[in-house]
């Protein structure tokens, strides 16, 4: 039942990076629609960024996703506007079920960030010297772990520790664990409806 | 933060609690579904045991996958006869309305909505799909969302939101022969970036706006989300609801009198605060079309293509890369880029007018012959008004090919897909690297008179170049 749904705390995300160069990286990249021929999510992540990686014969192409020491990544490492695009969850998906547990950028696009919200992924925020001196480290580092500290709005690799920003309703939801919100807002459904039949347009819950 | 704008209104008549996240849980009036991202979420609700909360405020329509060539079932492709044959037990097990193809109703979920009155000022829309920002044409609250929240609207009749910030573009000025609002909001995005609407909803104002038709408003509420904003709107005004009245779900007589009440009500106040206005010189646009493989690398038809070095620094590499991929150099125009494939189609521009304008620049003339060009109507409706006014009769004269409603070509998810590095001239949306279907396929966004010109002389073209022929309307 889903009063009973224990929906999990995220306060820490630690593990190694891969990083995901350029700005702009819309939906279609990271999963192409004709993956989304499919009622469930279940093993999106083989094809995540599935174009970048593979060639017409589908043979490995140069991509940071492919490569033998980034295959125990979590964290991805990406610029500005990813996600941009489509709607789709399952690029959130994807990459979630490809293995990755959050994301630090210069920005996400909106919709995105919100699919990663719902999916407990934290979209931790940086400025671009911050998030190339990341993906660098990455580079040369892949077993190294990023640890992230969401209350603390801090990412730690090495030796270094930066400050990252995490939207509020965002770091609140991860850390009180309410990113699922579908249990939260069906307690209030005594309210909604009262909202609801205050509108013009509805009535006994139907369109007038 | 704005006060006094119709976001503000809307938004405060249908918040129902803070949520102790800080977000607003917001009301749904109108819950759009189609086949690609809803059957997980109903997938959810019975891992948890819960029902459709509001059934009847929810309406769902087949458009990403189905064939454009026939309706016939089941469809030839497995996986798209799978997601179709799940939608309608979902539909049919939780009381849903359905749009479905034997009606002669179904379409692209942001084409059928307005169409059948189903989207209406003064109400908040949520689809997952990222383009439900079009029906903020006719001053609804309308968003994209994920297949999670679906989940949420499905079971509470509520989705979770922060409240964003409210950026004025003031459209000013009269368009120039050849312009609409495709090149509006591709200036617009050109302008101000793909993510530059990010954190903001775009209220659409100014004469260029207030005189555009309900079609061309909602073109460009359509792309608020390539410009990064997650919703656009336009306030309702005489012509919104000339165009609703008489539409299936709006009510008639003294009931639409006072509805109109309530929509003149939420209109942003003349005194209302923006967190930011933008003025653009609409008299000033030429024809814009896509040089690159975001919709935000738009160019004038006769303008040169941008060197990428002379390009804010964070642009430089994207610009390079898109240019490598769509082969075009810097310095040279759009204009003369050879097409191989013409695509007139998409929630964007495949409505009535659309297809009407291109059409007098088709009729009496062909194809040209090593262009594959075709029509997807953007709902059965629009195809059968199309059909009454005999626009199918133009265009398959002249070579096009007449097809069935759906997303097709937009974004290839159909059979209806680029092949290899094949150039499309397209009204859609998108021309991200991959989206039509094919890896290598390049896309050029451009207005339907452009697409139609594109297809007569196979390559782009200035579309006030070509004498319209007037149709018999």
């Amino acid at each position: 039942m889903s009063d009973e749904l224990e929906i999990p705390t995220v306060e820490s995300v630690t593990g190694s990076g891969v990083a995901i160069r350029g700005n702009d990286i819309d939906t279609d990249q990271i999963i192409p629609a004709r993956f989304m021929k499919v009622v469930t999510f279940d093993g999106l992540g083989e094809f995540a960024f599935f174009d970048q990686r593979f060639d017409d014969a589908d043979n490995q192409k140069d991509h940071p996703l492919n490569e033998p020491a980034h295959q125990d990544a979590s964290v991805m490492v990406v610029n500005a506007n990813f996600g941009c695009g489509s709607s789709r969850e399952h690029a959130p998906q994807a990459l979630m079920r490809w293995g990755i547990d959050a994301f630090i950028g210069e920005s996400f696009a909106e919709i995105f960030a919100g699919n990663c919200l719902a999916l407990g992924m934290p979209t931790l925020e940086a400025d671009a010297e911050t998030v190339t001196a990341i993906q660098e480290w990455v580079e040369v580092n892949p077993d190294g772990d990023l640890e992230i500290d969401v209350a603390a709005e801090t990412v730690t690799y090495g030796d270094t520790t930066v400050e990252v920003s995490v939207d509020d309703a965002q770091r609140k939801a991860l850390l009180e664990g309410v990113w699922d919100t579908t249990a939260l807002m069906k307690a209030n459904a005594e309210t909604v409806r009262e909202t609801a039949e205050a509108l013009p347009y509805v009535e006994n819950g139907k369109r007038v | 933060m704005s006060e006094g704008t119709l976001y503000d209104k809307v938004w405060d008549r249908h918040a129902v609690t803070r949520l102790p996240t800080g977000q607003d849980q917001l009301f749904v009036g109108l819950h759009l579904i189609h086949e690609v991202t809803s059957p997980q979420a109903f997938g959810m609700l019975r891992e948890r045991d819960l029902e459709v909360a509001y059934p009847d405020l929810t309406h769902a329509t087949v458009d990403h996958i189905v064939p454009t060539s026939s309706k016939d079932r089941p469809y030839r492709d497995d996986a798209a006869e799978e997601m179709m044959a799940e939608l309608e037990e979902n539909v049919r097990e939780s009381g849903i309305e359905f749009s479905h193809p034997e009606t002669g109703e179904q379409g692209i979920v942001h084409v059928i909505g307005p169409e059948q009155g189903l989207t209406q000022p003064g109400t908040t829309i949520v689809c997952g799909d990222s383009h439900t920002s079009t029906h903020g044409a006719f001053g609804a609250l309308a968003f994209g969302i994920g297949t999670s929240q679906i989940r949420d609207v499905l079971a509470t009749g509520t989705v979770a939101m922060e409240k964003q910030q409210v950026r004025k573009i003031e459209v000013t000025g009269d368009l120039g022969d050849g312009v609409e609002a495709k090149d509006v909001i591709l200036e617009i995005i050109r302008r101000l970036g793909t993510e530059g609407g990010v954190g903001y909803v775009y209220e659409y104002a100014g004469e260029a706006i207030e005189n555009m038709d309900m079609e061309g408003r909602m073109s460009i509420c359509n792309m608020s989300i390539e410009g990064g904003a997650r919703a656009g709107y336009v306030n309702p005004d005489e012509t919104t609801y000339a165009w609703l009245e008489g539409r299936e779900e709006v009510p008639e007589d003294g009931a639409f009198e006072e509805r109109k009440a309530y929509w003149e009500s939420i209109r942003s106040d003349p005194d209302a605060e923006y967190d930011d206005v933008v003025t653009i010189d609409g008299g000033a646009l030429e024809p814009v079309v896509t040089w690159g493989t975001t919709p935000g690398q738009g160019v004038g038809v006769t303008e040169p293509i941008p060197e990428p070095e002379a390009l804010p620094a964070e642009k430089v590499d994207t610009a390079r890369r898109a240019q490598e991929h769509m082969r075009v150099e810097p310095g040279d125009t759009m204009e003369g880029y050879e097409v191989d494939v013409a695509f007139l189609g998409s929630c964007t521009n495949a409505r009535l007018p659309d297809l009407r304008r291109a059409a007098r620049i088709v009729k009496g003339r062909e194809v040209d012959p090593d262009v594959r060009a075709m029509v997807v109507p953007g709902s059965q409706q629009v195809k059968a008004a199309a059909e009454a006014e005999g626009l199918d009769e133009i265009f398959t004269e002249a070579g096009f090919d007449w097809r069935g409603a759906g997303c097709s070509m937009c974004l290839g998810m159909n059979e209806d897909q680029l092949e290899g590095d094949e150039a499309c001239a397209s009204s859609s949306n998108r021309n991200f690297v991959g989206r039509q279907g094919s890896k290598d396929g390049r896309t050029v966004l451009m207005n339907p008179r452009m697409v139609a010109a594109a297809a007569i002389n196979g390559e782009v073209t200035d579309v006030r170049k070509i004498k319209e022929v007037a149709l018999n309307e």
